[in-house]
């Protein structure tokens, strides 16, 4: 009996068992471990190069008459980029007032009222269309529908172009933090003899809320860098959006997307620095808004 | 200490039946939700009219020659975007390779226990946060960082081997390589997240299980867990793919903006998208229409590309739903 094991013992070469780097088994490991580890540091490259390009170039003209004054024009020296930013914020202001409800109360069908619907899985499936909707057809879309129907270029048609492409990401996320509240709780409150509507507003959205607070947030943050939807709807301006008292609404806007765009091509170098200055406020509105949006999307998670 | 427990009567009205206007109220609002979901739906199909039906003149006028042809002169009329499908498909294949490689390397290095938590964490969220620079910065940064740092190099690749094709011509400023290239940073997140879940949603055992017999950490990553999640990286790819087709800052502003059908990777082309976005804000009414047949081409694609995508996606979860039992 231990005679045989002993012998199969024997047949089992020992030594390629070992961990030893002149194996080629355990160097081809070694290197390939080393290999991924290397590209996944060269992949945060980028990242490092963008924000230090930024604050290198953008930070040193930053100053407070970058956001009182307008755009200077190709031999003029200073100026900013007041207007863009109202013109950013009233965009993306009016994008979150028609998406928010829409993408909301859309979600709470897929969630909460038609679940296992043949409405449900269509609106889900248009939905993800949506998220894989090309930016710039956005636009073309407003063009079509709002800009040649009022005649103008205006800040509306940039708000609905923008609301198009923030609506699916409302939406989806929506529906997930609105299934992520228990059936408990739900259930106490039908139980209490409220009406589904009544357990929707008094349960479900109070306790939904952190998640669908990051889903607006994110939104947010995708809308406001998005430049190609603005391009031929809102198009540009040099002038502030109030102009002698009066709101011009229905003109063409100036944001700040647009503006890196316009500025980054022109051979004048107030102009470039403007556009890096731009983009460096630019990039921190949008990462402000992302990170407070993961921030509340991990409180969630551990409450 | 007797004190009697009195019925409470505001807990009392709270268990009332609900009043008529309760339910009233109750339909209302749950008719809203449903025509809301019902407006999603109407969007898409609204889009699909809007750009279909403002670009139905051009469609009859150019038909498939418009898909054919390789000039771009609104002047005379004449009007074909060959040169632009074939950037835009060309850009993005490129941008994929490089994303593809750089995302499902970081796939693997980031969920086979390589790093600790901690780094895994920090590393996951600086590859996310590359998507949420804006696309028009990377185009910014594109043309004052990429496109100086890489021209000396393509330069030298042009001059020493020219008889290959991709290298036929010199990189003077804006082209397909680093438009490609900027392509791929924007689409990295992309690959990366989703091929990072379809691996991590590998059984744990089936790794362990190769461990046994003992093979290295690469044999069971090569042998076990990318055959096991190749659908869902595969759908992560096609994805990415389609997240490439539709970009469109980066491109209008990197890639040079020529109508040339063109294999080399250091001369300047263009896409759909950055079609679009040069020449529509200038577009007379004609060149308008023109542009409409254009977007409603990058629709069609771009909108096969992600319901193929999406089909991947469903059936790698179902896969991996098998795998669990």
């Amino acid at each position: 009996m231990s005679q045989e094991i002993t012998d199969a013992f024997d047949d089992i070469d020992f030594p390629t068992l070992e961990r030893s780097l002149r194996h080629p088994r355990t160097l081809f490991s070694s290197t390939l471990s080393i290999l991924t580890g290397l590209v996944t540091v060269v992949a945060c490259i980028p990242l490092f190069s963008v924000l230090f390009m930024l604050i290198w170039r953008g930070g040193k003209r930053l100053s407070l008459s970058l956001f009182t004054e307008t755009p200077p024009s190709a031999f003029e020296s200073g100026g900013g980029f007041g207007n863009a930013i109202v013109g950013t914020l009233l965009m993306v202001s009016i994008s979150v007032v028609i998406s928010v409800p829409f993408g909301v109360l859309a979600a709470l069908f897929l969630a909460e009222f038609g679940k296992d619907s043949k409405t449900a899985s269509a609106v889900r499936f248009c939905a993800k269309l949506l998220t894989g909707f090309p930016s710039i057809l956005a636009g073309v879309f407003a063009y079509a529908a709002v800009v040649l129907v009022t005649g103008t270029y205006s800040a509306p048609a940039g708000g609905i172009a923008l609301s198009i492409l923030m609506l699916p990401i409302v939406m989806l996320t929506a529906e997930e933090a609105i299934k992520m509240v228990p059936h408990r709780m739900k259930e106490a409150a039908i139980g209490m003899g409220a009406t589904q509507t009544q357990v929707v507003w008094k349960v479900v959205l109070p306790t939904a809320l952190p998640g669908l607070l990051t889903g607006v947030m994110l939104a947010v943050a995708r809308a406001a860098g998005e430049t190609a939807p603005l391009l031929f709807t809102a198009l540009n301006s040099n002038y502030w959006i109030v102009q002698d008292g009066k709101l011009a609404l229905m003109d063409p806007t100036a944001s700040l997307a647009v503006l890196i765009f316009n500025f980054s091509g022109v051979p004048f170098e107030n102009q470039i620095e403007l556009a890096w200055a731009a983009a460096l406020v630019l990039v921190m509105i949008v990462l402000v808004i992302n990170i407070g949006g993961q921030i509340l999307s991990r409180n969630k998670v551990t409450s | 200490m007797a004190t009697s427990i009195e019925p409470n009567t505001s807990i009392q009205s709270v268990a009332s039946p609900p009043t008529k206007w309760d339910i009233s109220w109750d339909r209302a609002f749950r008719g809203m939700t449903h025509m809301f979901s019902w407006l999603t739906i109407l969007l898409v199909v609204f889009i699909l009219y809007e750009i279909g039906g403002k670009a139905f003149p051009a469609i009859q006028e150019y038909g498939f020659s418009f898909i054919t042809g390789t000039t771009w002169d609104a002047n005379r009329g004449e009007f074909g975007v060959l040169p632009e499908i074939w950037g835009t498909l060309y850009s993005s294949l490129l941008a994929l390779m490089i994303a593809g490689f750089f995302g499902v390397s970081i796939a693997i290095f980031l969920t086979q226990d390589f790093l600790p938590t901690y780094l895994e964490v920090v590393f996951k969220n600086i590859v996310e946060l590359l998507a949420a620079i804006p696309s028009v910065v990377y185009g910014l940064w594109g043309i004052y960082v990429v496109i100086p740092a890489i021209r000396p190099a393509a330069n030298w690749i042009h001059e020493h081997f020219e008889w290959i094709p991709f290298f036929k011509t010199s990189l003077s400023g804006p082209g397909m390589l680093p438009a490609s290239l900027v392509l791929a940073i924007m689409i990295l997140p992309t690959v990366s997240a989703i091929s990072r879940d379809a691996i991590s949603s590998v059984p744990r055992k089936l790794k362990e299980a190769a461990f046994g017999l003992g093979a290295t950490r690469w044999e069971a990553i090569f042998g076990v867990i990318i055959p096991a999640s190749a659908t869902g990286i595969f759908g992560s790819l096609v994805l990415g793919f389609g997240r490439a087709l539709g970009e469109t800052m980066a491109l209008a502003m990197l890639v040079g903006n020529s109508n040339q059908l063109t294999v080399s990777l250091f001369s300047p082309a263009n896409t759909l998208a950055a079609l679009l976005a040069n020449n529509f804000p200038e577009a007379g009414k004609q060149e308008e229409q023109v542009l409409m047949y254009a977007a409603l081409l990058l629709m069609a694609i771009t909108l096969a590309v992600n319901i193929f995508g999406a089909a991947i996606m469903r059936r790698a979860s179902a896969h991996m739903k098998g795998a669990t039992k």
